[in-house]
């Protein structure tokens, strides 16, 4: 059976999924990516938690250690994004260069054919010769769209042993080894942010100025009054804005070259069109120009996806055309699209 | 073949030493403090071990005290002189950004506590310039704590100088030489040295055991209060089997060094030139003013981890910087101080030799590290960009 690094967070899934693989009889060794530290004690813990599931799985442990291009290629773009007045979403970028990019050197390093996660998707070789991901048995914990990044060369060394597994199998699985990790909480949002407080990461880890405080203002350029700065805002956004209006007020856009944040009713959110950029092609080769392609797309983590027509545009864009309004789509977010059966066909930057 | 080249890290216990050790245990178990035969006899190997230290670092018996290692060492060099300091208002200390973490850490208390610390440039050298020195010397400065020789990179600082200048405008001076004591000649007269701190597992003796020099005259408080050992200096029954082994190990030490530190020198070199043929690499540190054993490069586009794992599995024990903060992500505080920059920082390997390395096992380690920095290069993320042009070569 292959040699198989196989990455462990620390935490429930990535101990299944290397429990899964060496019950299946593969060589396991299990990695952990150090990525950052924080001054809270919880990230060594994990560290040791990895540690002593290795231990307690019988396989051998190692430890890379990517900080310098996390902060490169993760943290300080995260911040750049919400400073341009964007929502980034760092887990998809992350996953391409910092996650599957050290889990494959680790194996080389080691000697292994294979890398594995515990991500809850199926990793398919399609007729066409191509890989991709399709969606997860258990819809509710599918992480599909955190992969839409991914390249040819990396699906075509990746083993994801959970995609047919629920979560609380996991966790029952996790119970029966006697694993401490088993009743460990979810990991929530983005691992670098303490508790969703973004706008204080960023005030704390940003060497460069911040944007300043600003205007909000109304669809027709209205001033409505002042904001915090830009970073604090993120389109749909209505709680915290602390501003009365009379009616509900929702973020609406937010513009970095003049730090204006614009603000309107909740109709306003909703549209049909979308345009995409940075696009990665995972179940097809990138298509060509002009023809619509029907697909399912997600405009963010937890978006039920939604019929559209994706065409590809001459400047290397596609713009979605949804067949009913999508609420919110927010530049910085991915937007992936899927196929009739529930695989990847690929994925980009909403614009 | 195994070759051991972590001796920064520390050292196997010498023969000698572990005889000393065992001996000591088996028949001389009395407590120092005890007034009948087994007690005093037991005292009696503590001041012959407590003479053969001193002699080693041209100091008085009665200028040593022992400890459990360089870590207290430090700690009670710094907040004996810290406390006179205060009474005397002068709450300014200097030290340098490339100490260990016991004297940092140390520090970073007493600032909170309402000191003053300057840390003085190390240089792309790693070594500290008196003239700086002699220029941030106030007139509160109530201590000067600058180590004698680096554990990560070797330099080694001008400890006389830096002494002289501190003598003159009457500023008490200690100095860390855990890394020191053992493989360079140390005469604490000569060398103005008010203050030492010594590690015997860095010499071939046991670990759990050092001393703290403290030339008379200088006031010292105690750390750990209790019963009157060590002239009321340092409470604790003492760690005669240690500290014996420690003497034992620290004479053995002496009595070879010169001999010692020319062969191993004349191997330093050697592989800082073999391994200088790796292309962007580079040695961390001055070449000449360094320790007899340390040799410390960066690779670029290495992962240390991957590196120090491949390099054991062709039976080479070495390390990425010191085993104090191998559980830390953070790059180097050593290597930063000396300029360089993150990416490249994390990239590095030290290799500190033995007494026993040789010339065969020297040649072993550079054929095997280039091979490993070749072959990690073939597949690493970071120098693919690199060659490819996405990021610029720094080295």
């Amino acid at each position: 059976m292959p040699k198989v690094a196989v990455g462990l967070s620390g935490g429930v899934d990535s101990a299944v999924a290397a429990y899964l693989l060496k019950k299946e009889g593969h060589d396991v060794t299990g990695v952990i990516l150090r990525t950052w530290e924080g001054e809270e004690p919880g990230r060594c813990c994990d560290i040791d938690d990895a540690r002593s599931i290795a231990e307690r799985l019988g396989v051998p442990f190692r430890v890379i250690n990517c900080a310098a291009d996390f902060e490169r290629k993760v943290t300080q773009p995260f911040m750049e994004s919400y400073i341009c007045g964007r929502t980034p979403n760092p887990c998809v970028g992350c996953n391409r260069a910092i996650k599957w990019e050290y889990l494959i050197y680790a194996a080389d390093v080691i000697g292994a054919e294979y890398v594995a996660t515990g991500h809850y998707a199926h990793v398919i070789k399609l007729e066409n010769g191509r890989y991709t991901v399709r969606t997860a048995d258990h819809a509710e914990k599918d992480q599909t769209y955190m992969l839409c990044r991914l390249s040819q060369e990396q699906l075509a060394r990746t083993l994801m042993p959970l995609g047919a597994y629920s979560k609380d199998q996991v966790r029952g699985i996790a119970a029966e080894l006697g694993l401490s990790v088993a009743d460990k909480p979810d990991s929530q949002e983005i691992c670098f942010v303490p508790e969703g407080r973004y706008a204080e990461y960023i005030e704390k880890h940003y060497s460069g100025e911040l944007p300043k405080v600003g205007s909000f203002v109304s669809e027709d350029g209205t001033v409505l009054g002042r904001h915090k700065g830009i970073i604090n805002y993120t389109v749909g956004q209505r709680k915290g804005l602390g501003i009365a209006l009379g009616s509900p007020a929702y973020v609406l856009r937010i513009d970095a070259q003049s730090d204006t944040v614009v603000l309107g009713p909740e109709k306003s959110l909703w549209r049909r069109e979308v345009r995409v950029k940075d696009l990665n092609w995972l179940s097809i080769p990138e298509p060509a120009c002009g023809e619509p392609l029907k697909v399912f797309a997600k405009i963010r983590y937890q978006h039920r996806a939604a019929e559209a027509a994706l065409a590809l545009q001459e400047d290397g864009t596609a713009e979605l055309l949804f067949s009913e309004p999508v609420r919110a789509a927010a530049p910085g977010q991915a937007a992936v699209f899927y196929d009739g059966s529930g695989c990847v066909i690929g994925g980009g930057e909403i614009s | 073949m195994k070759i051991y080249a972590d001796n920064a890290a520390t050292t196997k216990m010498s023969r000698a030493a572990l005889e000393t050790f065992v001996k000591t245990a088996e028949e001389f178990w009395g407590n120092p403090s005890s007034l009948y035969v087994t007690g005093q006899k037991a005292k009696e190997v503590l001041e012959q071990a407590r003479k053969d230290v001193a002699e080693a670092i041209g100091a008085q018996p009665r200028e040593i005290i022992f400890t459990s290692g360089g870590s207290e060492a430090d700690n009670q060099a710094i907040r004996s002189a810290a406390a006179t300091g205060r009474n005397k208002n002068r709450m300014h200390i200097i030290s340098t950004a490339f100490e260990h973490h016991a004297v940092l850490h140390t520090l970073r208390k007493l600032e909170k506590e309402g000191f003053e610390v300057t840390l003085l440039p190390v240089h792309e050298n790693g070594i500290v310039d008196p003239e700086e020195l002699r220029a941030a010397i106030r007139p509160d400065t109530c201590l000067v704590t600058i180590m004698y020789a680096n554990n990560e990179i070797g330099t080694v600082q001008p400890i006389k100088e830096l002494g002289a200048i501190c003598r003159e405008k009457g500023v008490t001076f200690h100095t860390d030489a855990v890394q020191a004591v053992g493989h360079l000649p140390i005469d604490v007269g000569k060398q103005n040295i008010d203050m030492l701190s010594a590690s015997a597992h860095k010499f071939h003796g046991p670990k759990g055991v050092g001393f703290l020099y403290v030339r008379k005259g200088i006031v010292v408080s105690n750390l750990i209060e209790g019963g009157a050992q060590e002239k009321g200096r340092r409470a604790g029954t003492e760690n005669l089997p240690g500290i014996a082994a420690m003497a034992e190990a620290l004479k053995e030490a002496v009595s070879g060094m010169d001999e010692n530190a020319a062969r191993l020198s004349a191997l330093r070199d050697r592989l800082i030139a073999g391994l200088s043929k790796i292309p962007h690499g580079a040695l961390n540190g001055d070449a000449a003013h360094r320790l007899p054993g340390n040799v410390n490069f960066c690779f670029e586009g290495i992962e240390g981890e991957s590196l120090l794992l491949l390099l054991d599995d062709r039976g080479i024990s070495a390390s990425s910087g010191s085993a104090c903060t191998s559980r830390s992500l953070d790059p180097s505080h050593v290597l930063l101080a000396i300029g360089r920059v993150h990416d490249v920082a994390h990239g590095s390997l030290r290799l500190t030799l033995g007494e026993d390395a040789t010339e065969e096992q020297v040649d072993y380690i550079i054929e095997q590290t280039a091979q490993v920095v070749e072959y990690l290069r073939s597949f690493s993320p970071v120098w693919r960009e690199l060659t490819q042009g996405k990021r610029q070569f720094i080295l």
